[in-house]
């Protein structure tokens, strides 16, 4: 992967190169409702987020916390399904580019979850073996630029990789604090799009303060030329400074927007427009902080951030 | 463990080390192609493969006395080897020679403990000093609290609201043992609810927590881990029928949840092709998915399931058509889980071992038989396996089905029922079951 961002063939690594210091936003589709969704994408786009991720709802969330289990809770209750989530997708029209987040089984029963759509009965052999393709190739139709599985470690990644690489997608690598020696080289030499470098170890959810192991970790990714974002926590605009002073590319916030959105609830007076506008101003707060911290690095770049305290 | 199966064990391990730690796959993570893996958060993936350099160095190598200590342990502590005892009442009435192994007399009164004991141990070897498991019905929180107490170690249990409101004794049991219970309130706040809740402690300390799970279900090593644990079940049984009955049996019988006490009854038997492996699970109420409600009554993974990514591993799943998992049901809560070991769903499609299932009724039936007929309560779990002969050799069985265990069958009695004797009224009260006692008198 080259460091020139004219040389990068991935929309999601040159709106990172572009942007720099890039806010990567992500909302549950489907909480409360896919109309909502909408209204809160085109919302985040314009406060300023340079990606966005749509959360995929997966009935058992292993790698989220408490905020997102509730919104993907929600957006199950509300009847979220896949092919609702492309048409979606493919109603959007943002400056970012979008990427899907979910977990590995639903792209594994994409097929047989359109077969039986189609036929209205189950199409699909029970015996016979899931295959990755047919969600990657609805997603390219549709318009992602990108997918994030949690649930997917380099070790199994390579179907869905090799069929991300046919159809133009970035499959988005997660480094961890534990992330180390072999695997790490392995994990960086396969980046796409950007490395997501994950904060601190446990769930997402939103953080009163930035972790110390962001910092050990951008100070051990440093050598790769490879843009690297952090999530896990992130929530004010002053993390977001102080994790692109110490190094990022990104921030990823999550958790702190579907707060917002599980505060205004659902079916309010006036349509969607106070959840939106907050969720809009939000994006923007945290864009602020990123350039801030950018800022600071220009002004002097032998700046060192201050010890957390513990 | 004999000599032949460690020599199994070992076939393929050596030549994969060298992928060991470095992102690729490696080849011992699976059952014959797809079944297994390791699908988890990257944050966890360094304390598998921790894992899985454990579990080569001190079980398949025995390495400081490991499985010598375990083997110890287990017979001091746990009560091990556990009778394989003729059923003189089943086989008349079956017209075969019926042998039930006894694991409801190991320590905690079912097979839990094997495995419990052995990991507890493996973590400690490990030089982890925190235990984290799930439960659901409370029998694997209740085992992995009495290991950790015996091996004083600090032990936290997650465990789902709907289940800690049913299981009440099983609480008491583990909180006197020293361990801290979690109430799990996501979802229908039962055993799925409850792994994730452990797997997500599990990704925040996974530095110095080992995860005790419970049964052969969850990411590479642990299917393989917990099999080598419960395979003493079926060790000890292949010894003591040609010790007892002079040859090998025709059919081996075990019930089916996740899958841990069958696969550690079957595993010695694999090899032995001329033995029949039946493993039953709960067919509930109906076979069905309620697609609306994302449910389905029953438990029936390996009859009904379709291939899937649950807790870690590729396996047979419950699961709607777009993907998400749906609630099982089974009036026995240790079988109500909507996945299944990945090695037994390999063994199934490559027709080793033949998956049934009994409902609801069938398995009251089999709870009340034994009970009456030999003395020996059994848990709501092992009945399903004894509702199984019932179906194919009792009385009202249908004659094609008639020879299909053979001459010599061996049943195993995974664990006792006493933590079932209230659920097992409460739903033998809403019946006309054949095999009941009045329970009407039973508060007189």
């Amino acid at each position: 992967m080259s460091g020139d961002p004219a040389a990068a063939d991935s929309e999601v690594e040159a709106a990172i190169r572009r942007n720099r210091p890039a806010l990567i936003t992500y909302i549950t589709a489907g909480d409360p409702s896919l109309e909502d969704t909408k209204e809160y994408v085109e919302a985040l786009d314009r406060g300023g987020s340079d990606l966005i991720e749509l959360g995929l709802p997966f009935s058992e969330p292993i790698a989220e916390g408490s905020t997102i289990q509730a919104a993907i809770n929600r957006a199950l209750a509300a009847g979220t399904t896949p092919e609702g989530f492309f048409e979606l997708v493919e109603d959007l029209e943002t400056e970012a580019p979008l990427l899907v987040m979910t977990y590995y089984n639903m792209i594994l029963q994409y097929e047989r979850s359109e077969a039986s759509r189609a036929s209205g009965e189950r199409a699909v052999n029970p015996r016979d073996e899931p295959d990755v393709r047919p969600f990657v190739e609805r997603a390219a139709d549709a318009g992602l630029s990108g997918i994030i599985v949690p649930d997917l470690p380099a070790e199994e990644a390579d179907p869905l990789r090799e069929a991300c690489n046919d159809h133009g997608l970035d499959l988005v690598c997660i480094v961890a604090p534990t992330t180390e020696g072999e695997r790490l080289e392995r994990i960086m030499s396969q980046v796409s799009g950007f490395a997501y470098v994950q904060a601190r170890l446990g769930t997402t959810g939103a953080r009163a303060n930035v972790s110390v192991a962001t910092h050990d970790s951008l100070a051990r990714l440093s050598k790769y030329d490879v843009p690297k974002a952090v999530g896990f926590g992130v929530s004010e605009g002053d993390h977001a400074a102080e994790i692109v002073e110490a190094g990022a590319d990104g921030v990823i916030v999550g958790s702190a927007l579907v707060d917002i959105i599980a505060e205004h609830g659902a079916g309010e007076e006036n349509g969607d427009a106070p959840a939106a506008d907050a969720l809009e101003a939000k994006a923007a707060e945290l864009k602020r902080g990123a350039v801030r911290g950018a800022e600071s690095v220009t002004d002097d770049p032998e700046v060192t951030p201050e010890p957390e305290q513990p | 463990m004999s000599t032949g199966d460690q020599e199994r064990t070992h076939e393929t391990t050596e030549s994969n080390r060298d992928d060991r730690n470095t992102g690729k796959r490696d080849a011992d993570a699976t059952f014959g192609g797809d079944y297994g893996g390791q699908y988890v958060p990257e944050a966890l993936m360094p304390a598998l493969q921790e894992l899985e350099d454990a579990y080569e160095r001190y079980v398949l190598e025995n390495e400081d006395g490991f499985m010598d200590e375990f083997r110890e342990r287990m017979r001091e502590f746990g009560g091990r080897p556990t009778p394989l005892q003729r059923a003189d009442r089943l086989s008349e009435r079956y017209d075969r020679e019926i042998y039930l192994k006894r694991e409801d007399l190991l320590h905690g009164g079912a097979h839990k403990l094997n495995n419990a004991l052995g990991q507890v141990l493996l973590a400690k070897y490990m030089g982890k000093e925190r235990i984290i498991a799930e439960t659901g019905a409370g029998q694997h929180g209740t085992a992995t609290a009495m290991a950790a107490a015996h091996l004083d170690m600090p032990c936290e249990i997650y465990m789902g609201r709907t289940d800690i409101n049913r299981q009440r004794p099983n609480v008491y049991r583990m909180r006197m043992n020293g361990a801290e219970v979690n109430p799990v309130t996501a979802g229908s706040g039962t055993l799925k609810e409850a792994i994730n809740e452990t797997m997500r402690d599990w990704a925040t300390t996974v530095e110095n927590t080992h995860y005790v799970i419970g049964s052969i279900v969850g990411p590479h090593p642990f299917p393989k881990l917990v099999r080598d644990f419960q395979s003493v079940i079926g060790e000890e049984t292949r010894r003591q029928i040609q010790e007892q009955a002079g040859r090998l049996p025709d059919s081996v019988v075990a019930c089916a949840g996740g899958g841990s006490n069958t696969m550690g009854t079957f595993h010695a038997f694999v090899p032995d092709e001329d033995v029949a492996l039946y493993a039953v699970e709960a067919g509930g109420s109906s076979l069905q998915i309620d697609v609306e409600e994302g449910l389905a009554p029953n438990s029936a993974t390996l009859s009904t399931g379709t291939d899937g990514v649950l807790h870690g591993a590729m396996t047979k799943l419950l699961q709607s058509e777009e993907g998400q998992i749906v609630e099982s049901h089974s009036v026995s809560a240790g079988l109500d889980y909507a996945g299944v070991g990945p090695e037994l769903a390999h063994l199934v499609d490559s027709d080793r071992v033949t998956p049934v299932n009994v409902d609801d009724d069938a398995a009251l039936n089999g709870f009340h038989r034994l009970s009456n007929l030999e003395g020996i309560i059994p848990a709501l779990e092992s009945s399903h396996a004894l509702g199984y002969l019932e179906r194919t050799a009792g009385p009202d069985a249908e004659t094609t089905s008639h020879d299909e265990l053979g001459d010599l069958v061996v049943v195993n009695v995974s664990g006792r029922g006493d933590k079932d004797l209230e659920t097992v009224l409460e739903e033998t009260e809403k019946r006309d079951l054949e095999a009941a006692p009045d329970v009407e008198v039973f508060d007189g």
